[in-house]
């Protein structure tokens, strides 16, 4: 029963979705009233129909109703209830739903915002997530039916991927799509733009809220997978530039670089095709990173079920919605001109230097996706691409970009000056060349690349946050003075120095996990010990264990650092027999200067455990940075609905005034 | 002039669909199905330590066989090796082992500590075996036909269900279908769940 309601839904969706995006957009072509106001309910019905049917997938999830082949091929009586629940996105057809289930939660978000307003770009902007969620809705429909009965019912099912049944990945897929599906909101707004011919600093305004939002989600969803990555998949490392982790963060690059040109246009009225094409990008990239790891395309860890139809549908919805929108840009926006032109050195200026290296970085992470591809396809050969590549082009990019970060932030729209830039920056530069040395020194011979990155990163850090310093005067006057005038800063500055703060800090991260790590791995009997970093772990026992679903080896080691007994720490292997699967859950000790982490590997009859440990500087780093990254984003959107009602405001004294003229 | 910068979004796409399109016609899980429906390659491997026999290609014949690669340092082999056992003891279809990079002993003591349910097995000490049958790592299961042709590649553990819904229907397929005729199929399961060797990354 359960199972036909929410099919019953999902249809009635699509239908509802079909309406939403098609007749408020005739409607606003011919200013007809009463088709644009479909818009808006349409909009909240679709998303009340696809929650109830996501509702009715969690239920059956829930319930174990093994009845339904979705159930049946991700879930197991016996798997905790957590997992029940996260087996729902899990799996092809219940992250389709997730999908659908966001898109519509953003379109309702934007109908339910201002609900009786007509202005046409949010109407068309509404439509436009009509077309779209029509598109995947009979994606969802035709080739993806999560509802699909199986008769008859097996007894039990055959569990989630063992991978999976972890509180990072049960976590961090909603929050990727969260992301991706937030650009869903500016490529709406583009396309709206676009149909409108108008790209202005309203335009602007209307949009860098949603993209905020977006890019906060997708930040946080990048953070938890790399973070699962981490402590899950047992090899030490937090990013592989695995097709589906770059699929992920093709988009934050775009989103990135929009969020800088759109401050741009609201600021100067510049930048508009440039930023409406970002804005294009963004959630382009969005799409072929959810869809292309399901169509069979690319291969990887990640990949979910691969059936070619599925893929013919995606890549027609693809070559649709993406090639439709660039056709639509390749007309229009030659027709769109800016008012002001701008100097060099000016905060705009840097901004477009900004996004010119963050869209060659983002080109540079595609070409090495899908370089794989090209090669099989033209030639036959299968290669794959590894980190020297991306290390080689990526990497070089991103110093010029934290280079050229804190001045940047220093400089005044329009004309800025470099010598003010300096003046407030020589602290930096003091901390910048200090910590370059010590790092030279202290990890000498390691390339010194990596102490000139390091130097980088505490360049921009303290940068970023000498150039607050000075604003709010914090040295030559009291404390409270310097607090009022940190309050009043305006929030879109207070939220860029906390996210390049927390950028530098990431930075800092990368290289000491990535380069300054130390490892070793070792047959080990009882008693034995193995070194990392500064301290030896001594293997005191293995036992085996069991769980709800799985069976285990664990192993216990003392760790001690110069003879002296710290702590016990555990490291384990799960076996998985329903999947016939295997995990690495390992010991991690966290501290502020890096993480000391241990996994167990086979056994050898005569030669004791292998076991592998690494001492990873500073990964928590990465961690702290991404959430003030987050927070930097999550301040910054903040502001909108006070300068909304600001405006809103000002729209109503210069309306009285007319009407008293 | 203006006008086909505009463009070039557009084109790159459109170059970019083209290879997409063409990438949906490969098969994603080409590396196992290079050897399938393949004779399985020659060997001539020595018997383990405390055993006469060895076991070698012309072994396979006139009979559907299983292969199974496995090891003494590899857990996931222990977990299959109850099934193993079972189908032994059902003396239903020969399983034949190929004791994959173990050290001269390890392999035999593995036996002896939990039971023997091979019916030859071959010393593949240095892998050049595992190698020419594409082995990625243990354990891995090889349904060999009359014909001794390749059929099926299993890889990580049968479990019962695997046993019961894949290989057995498989195998009595091959027994009774004439062999000529038999579409093999291109299903193999993802290979996430395997010992990829002592030593090398897991």
């Amino acid at each position: 029963m359960v199972a036909e309601i929410g099919l019953f839904a999902l249809i009635l969706a699509l239908l509802t979705a079909f309406v939403q995006g098609v007749f408020p957009l005739i409607g606003a072509s011919r200013g007809d009233t009463a088709l644009m106001r479909l818009a808006q309910p349409a909009a909240l019905v679709q998303f009340v129909l696809i929650a109830l049917a996501f509702g009715c997938l969690t239920f059956a999830h829930a319930t174990s109703d093994f009845s339904i082949l979705n159930v049946v091929e991700n879930s197991h009586t016996s798997k905790p209830f957590a997992y029940k629940i996260s087996g729902v996105w899990g799996n092809h057809e219940g992250s389709m739903l997730l999908w659908v289930l966001i898109l519509a939660g953003f379109g309702a978000m934007l109908a339910g915002i201002k609900p009786r307003s007509l202005a046409t770009l949010r109407v068309r902007a509404i439509a436009i997530q009509g077309i779209v969620a029509t598109a995947f809705l009979s994606f969802i429909v035709f080739t993806s039916n999560p509802f699909a009965r199986m008769f008859p019912a097996p007894a039990d099912g055959m569990d989630l991927n063992p991978l999976l049944q972890d509180p990072g990945l049960a976590i961090h897929p909603p929050f990727l799509y969260l992301g991706y599906v937030g650009f869903s909101v500016t490529f709406a707004y583009a396309i709206a733009g676009l149909l409108e011919g108008r790209i202005d600093s309203d335009w602007a305004r209307a949009v860098r809220p949603w993209a905020l939002v977006a890019w906060v989600f997708l930040t946080i969803g990048i953070a938890l997978g790399s973070w699962w990555a981490y402590y899950e998949l047992g090899w030490g490392g937090f990013w592989a530039w695995d097709p589906v982790e770059n699929a992920s963060f093709m988009p934050w690059l775009a989103g990135t670089a929009f969020l800088h040109s759109v401050r741009v246009l609201e600021k100067r009225d510049a930048l508009k095709v440039l930023t409406v094409f970002l804005a294009i990008l963004a959630f382009s990239l969005s799409l072929i990173g959810t869809f292309l790891v399901r169509s069979g395309i690319l291969t990887s860890v990640h990949a979910f079920a691969v059936d070619p139809a599925r893929g013919v549908f995606i890549l027609i919805i693809l070559a649709a919605t993406i090639g439709g929108s660039l056709m639509l840009f390749a007309l229009r926006a030659p027709s769109l001109t800016s008012s002001t032109s701008f100097a060099p050195v000016s905060r705009e200026g840097a901004i477009v230097f900004n996004n010119v290296l963050l869209v060659a970085a983002c080109a540079t992470v595609f070409v090495g996706t899908f370089y794989p591809l090209f090669v099989d396809i033209t030639s036959g050969e299968r290669i794959s691409v590894g980190a020297p590549y991306f290390n080689a082009t990526f990497l070089p990019l991103m110093a010029i970009s934290l280079l050229i970060l804190a001045p940047a932030a220093t400089l005044a729209w329009k004309r800025g000056r470099l010598s003010l830039a300096m003046s407030r920056l020589w602290p930096a530069l003091v901390v910048a060349g200090a910590v370059f040395l010590l790092a030279a020194w202290m990890n000498w011979p390691k390339p010194i690349a990596a102490a000139f990155g390091a130097g980088l990163a505490a360049w921009a850090g303290v940068g970023a946050i000498a150039d607050l310093l000075v604003r709010i005067k914090a040295f030559g006057s009291p404390i409270s003075d310097s607090w009022r005038r940190f309050m009043g800063l305006p929030l879109s500055y207070t939220g860029m120095t906390i996210a390049h703060t927390g950028l530098a800090i990431v930075a800092l991260g990368v290289i000491g996990a990535g380069v300054w790590r130390s490892e070793d791995i070792k047959y080990l009997q009882t008693g034995d010990k193995i070194f990392a970093g500064a301290y030896e772990a001594v293997l005191t026992d293995v036992r085996e264990g069991r769980g709800p679903n799985y069976v285990s080896e664990m192993a216990v080691f003392r760790i001690e650092k110069n003879g002296k007994f710290l702590r016990e720490m555990a490291s384990e292997r799960r076996f998985y027999p329903i999947r016939g699967m295997q995990t690495t859950e390992a010991g991690i000790w966290t501290t502020i200067a890096g993480d000391l982490y241990l996994t167990l590997g086979e056994s050898s009859s005569n030669q004791g455990w292998a076991v592998r440990a690494y001492f990873n500087p500073f990964v928590l780093w990465l961690w702290i940075g991404s959430g003030l990254m987050a927070l930097g984003g999550i301040v910054a959107a903040s502001d909108a609905p006070r300068l909304l009602e600001r405006r809103r405001k000002l729209n109503q004294s210069a309306a009285t005034l007319a009407v008293e003229a | 002039m203006a006008r086909l910068f505009y463009l070039l979004p557009l084109s790159l796409f459109l170059l970019l669909g083209i290879y997409f399109a063409a990438g949906l016609t490969r098969d994603p899980s080409l590396i196992p199905s290079v050897l399938l429906n393949k004779p399985a390659p020659s060997f001539d491997l020595l018997p383990i330590e405390g055993y006469e026999d060895g076991f070698s290609s012309q072994d396979l014949s006139d009979e559907v066989t299983l292969v199974n690669i496995f090891a003494s340092w590899c857990i996931s082999c222990q977990i299959e090796h109850p099934m193993l056992m079972e189908l032994a003891a059902q003396g239903d279809i020969p399983v034949m082992g190929i004791n994959w990079k173990d050290k001269p002993g390890d392999g035999s003591a593995w036996l002896k500590r939990h039971g023997d349910p091979y019916t030859l097995i071959g010393d593949d000490a240095n892998g050049r075996t595992a190698i020419d049958f594409g082995v990625t790592g243990a354990p891995e299961t090889f349904v060999i036909d009359k014909n001794g042709r390749i059929r099926y590649k299993q890889v990580g553990p049968i479990t019962p269900q695997i046993w019961r819904d894949i290989l057995k229907p498989m195998v009595e397929d091959l027994r009774d279908a004439d062999v000529e005729n038999f579409s093999g199929s291109d299903d193999v399961l993802d290979g996430n769940h395997t010992d990829n060797g002592p030593g090398t990354s897991s």
